[in-house]
């Protein structure tokens, strides 16, 4: 609880704000936009602002935190400056995949979905990226790396280490 | 020409556009899709912006990045019209020879030329490529040749000339009429007819229908909707204009993954374009038909690719599908009658209108029509996205265009149709691929995902592998399929761990027939499929697991072991600077050796050695 009340008096309620009025009158069928809104605004959907959420537009809670949880694109929890993703998908299941997420989860210290203490990182596998024809592929922050190898891994990983604290 | 507001003022724009048209400057296709960009097409592409500034032919070339060109396995590529030179894997520093020799000069760069991996001979134009040569690209054709977003190109390529006629030419049932004799069938999985669909919905009296354009894409390893969304998404516009005028619609969703997010900006943008042509909008041309498009991004849920989940995530909820009937043309988005197609399926309709039933009727089999675009993936030579001819062989596909089995090895099966899909074996690789066939030997079309599998690929591996995943994305609203997978995936977990008897074999096919049965929708319906085709066709694997406690193709864990062959290794030290564990130790030019307490199993080592000393067993 304290680790929230933190995190809380930290989050800044007027961008909320700022989403909620871009949609002028709130229709619960947008509600999904809406928290995609949120996340991209707050980097995650912060249980305090899903509360501000559904007061001031009378969603209940329950439909908002019902939906946040079924949808793989939403997390409750922040996640680290780089957000490195491994394709689980057929194409690179046959090429390797899973030694793939194993060099990456040896090169990070965490395992998948997990984000590491220092919030440099966080770890994901998803289900295809979609640039199968690249197979097995990894994505850091948005950029692909295709035809990855154990190796190529290290020395993406290495450089993204040792650009901490910078930028 | 600003906004146009009768089909006389895009008659004038058009023939405006053509005149403009210069087709004697050379002109750079550098391709942009995402396979492209990942092997570096952005830095290609500012390189040729740099060098024609530097070089002053600023007026004597033009530099389109255009979407996807197909080959991403050989990216970046890049296209020389008017001669169609095609250079693959193009770097930044090869881009001022390009402009030097080829666009300027005419002529070919040898060494930036294609290889053919099959008869070792240099290519020159795009033509003649086997990866192109075996390919009838219709969707695709201006895919690679256009840029995604601009209208004016698009329509310089007979774009939206299909919706102005059908405005000026045809009533909404001929539009019907029209696309039942194509005989096109839907490209999203199921293959229902798209005219008989339309006709459902344009026959449901309402004061509201909708129109839903399905870009979830959520088979893993096919990527031919992005493709088309990322390199021409005036296409699907155009599409969903034609949909909307005949079923009448007003309004139109494109619901796509958010995981594309090229896709999305293109699509975005592409609708501004249409909407600032007037296009789009109030009283098109004046026709009074009036349309408007809304994007929506799924939020990562394989199940929301299903029409009635998809519907109800569009409404706000959990992507939970409901029962059929009633079918969304009758009872879909808010309670309306709601038309659903996927993507291609909404491609291929402008070439329909523009060319005519009958010639479309022409190309495909008997009862497939059309070309149908796969994503061809995993243990073959050239990977991309194929567009071919219904009634292609797999032989074809994967020899021909594919150029074979990857390092010349055995090919053992091909998976079509994703999740519920299946594995077709050696035995079929001559039968015509068409909805039906493909069902006849197990899998099913789905939406075009190809993974071609080879010797080291495990079918059993392969069906857990399928079950993990359907398992992970039920939605957990039926019990056959919530709990039933669950089963299966633990009788399949059980067999690659060596840990099952013979008689988990007719659990399994018990439990497949419950779901099917059971199961509330398509996705748990269909979930025994992979498990049912390698059962079929590859029951030997099977009993190998179980009763010898073996996995020839050396990839389930529990079953094998690694060491290294002392004769071979040179102990150049690849493999243990890549074991992920730091199971494997020894001093440079000795042979290295693995400690099996420490080792996973993961088979990295075997992937880097180059000196194949690496054992399975
Ligand atoms: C579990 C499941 C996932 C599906 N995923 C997709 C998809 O990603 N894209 C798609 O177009 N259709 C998908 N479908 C099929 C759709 O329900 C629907 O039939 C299709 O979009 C209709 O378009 P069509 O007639 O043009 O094929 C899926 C079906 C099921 C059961
Ligand atoms: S299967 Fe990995 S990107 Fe599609």
């Amino acid at each position: 609880m304290s680790k929230d009340s933190v995190k809380d008096s930290a989050v800044d309620m007027e961008l909320l704000g700022e989403i909620l009025s871009a949609f002028g009158q709130v229709d619960s069928n947008d509600l999904i936009p809406i928290l995609q809104k949120i996340q991209d605004s707050y980097g995650y959907l912060p249980r305090i602002v899903l509360m501000e959420f559904s007061k001031r537009t009378a969603i209940p809670a329950s439909r908002i935190y019902g939906v946040a949880t079924f949808y793989e694109q939403f997390h409750l929890e922040p996640h680290g400056r780089h957000t490195v993703r491994c394709c689980r998908g057929t194409a690179c299941h046959v090429k390797g995949a899973v030694g793939i997420a194993e060099a990456i989860e040896k090169s990070l210290g965490i395992k998948d979905g997990e984000t590491s203490k220092d919030m440099q990182f966080t770890f994901e596998t998803v289900a295809c990226l979609g640039t199968c024809a690249l197979a097995p592929v990894m994505m850091v922050n948005g950029t692909y790396h295709g035809k990855m190898t154990p190796n190529h891994i290290q020395t993406i990983i290495e450089s993204l280490k040792s650009s901490q604290g910078e930028g | 020409m600003d906004r146009l507001s009768s089909t006389s003022d895009f008659h004038a724009w058009h023939k405006q556009l053509m005149a403009e048209l210069d087709n004697n400057i050379p002109l750079v296709m550098l391709c942009g899709g995402i396979g492209c960009k990942a092997m570096g097409s952005e830095d290609v592409h500012r390189a040729f912006v740099q060098a024609i500034d530097k070089l002053g032919l600023g007026d004597k070339v033009q530099l389109k990045l255009t979407g996807c060109h197909g080959f991403c396995e050989k990216g970046p590529v890049v296209v020389v019209l008017p001669d169609k030179f095609f250079y693959p894997g193009v770097k930044p520093e090869n881009v001022e020879d390009i402009l030097q020799q080829t666009v300027i000069g005419g002529k070919p760069i040898e060494d930036l030329q294609y290889i053919d991996p099959a008869s070792g001979n240099k290519i020159t134009y795009e033509q003649d490529v086997p990866f192109y040569a075996g390919q009838q690209r219709n969707v695709f054709r201006n895919n690679g040749k256009i840029d995604p977003v601009e209208i004016a190109d698009y329509v310089q390529h007979e774009g939206y000339s299909a919706f102005v006629k059908v405005l000026q030419a045809h009533s909404p049932e001929e539009v019907v009429k029209i696309v039942t004799d194509s005989g096109l069938r839907g490209r999203g999985g199921g293959g229902f007819p798209t005219g008989l669909k339309w006709n459902f919905c344009r026959q449901t009296p309402s004061d509201q229908k909708y129109l839903i354009c399905n870009a979830d894409e959520g088979d893993p390893g096919a990527f031919m909707d992005r493709s088309i969304l990322e390199g021409t998404p005036h296409a699907v516009l155009e599409g969903m204009l034609i949909a909307g005028y005949a079923i009448g619609a007003e309004c139109g969703f494109i619901y796509v993954r958010t995981e594309y997010p090229l896709a999305v900006s293109n699509t975005k943008a592409a609708l501004e374009c249409v909407r600032q042509k007037g296009l789009l909008g109030e009283n098109i041309l004046g026709s009074g038909f009036s349309f408007e498009i809304e994007i929506r991004e799924g939020a990562g849920a394989f199940v929301c690719g299903e029409e009635t989940a998809l519907i109800a995530s569009i409404e706000g909820h959990r992507g939970m599908p409901k029962p059929r009937p009633p079918f969304p043309a009758v009872k879909g988005y808010m309670g309306k009658p709601t038309n659903i197609n996927n993507v291609e399926t909404f491609a291929n309709i402008p070439l329909i209108m523009l060319k005519g039933s009958e010639w479309y009727n022409a190309i495909g089999t008997e009862k497939s029509k059309g070309t149908k675009i796969f994503a061809l993936a995993g243990k073959v030579k050239n990977t991309g996205l194929v567009e071919v001819p219904m009634g292609i062989t797999l032989r074809e596909i994967i020899y021909d265009i594919g150029g074979g089995i990857l390092d010349d090895r055995e090919f053992k099966a091909a998976q079509l149709g994703g999740p519920s899909g299946g594995c077709i074996p050696a035995e079929h690789l001559d039968s015509e691929i068409d909805y039906d066939n493909v069902q006849q030997i197990g899998a099913i079309m789905g939406s075009g995902g190809l993974i071609v599998m080879d010797e080291d690929t495990c079918m059993v591996d392969v069906a857990r592998y399928f079950l993990e995943f359907v398992q992970s994305e039920s939605c957990g609203k039926c019990t056959p399929c919530r709990v039933g997978t669950k089963k299966m995936l633990q009788i399949l977990q059980d067999i690659c761990g060596g840990r099952a008897e013979l008689k988990a074999l007719d659990q399994l096919d018990q439990l497949a027939g419950n779901i099917k049965k059971g199961a509330l929708c398509g996705l748990g319906q269909t979930a025994p499929n992979p498990v049912m085709s390698t059962l079929r066709h590859f029951h030997k694997e099977y009993t190998e697991h179980i009763e010898e406690r073996k996995c020839s193709a050396g990839v389930c864990r529990e079953l094998i072991g690694y060491s290294i062959d002392a004769v071979k290794c040179v102990g150049c030290g690849a493999c243990l600077k890549a074991c992920p564990s730091g199971a494997i130790t020894g001093e440079r030019k000795e042979p290295h050796v693995i400690d099996k307490v420490v080792c996973t199993k993961c088979g990295i080592c075997n992937s880097v050695c180059k000196f194949d000393a690496v054992d399975v067993r």
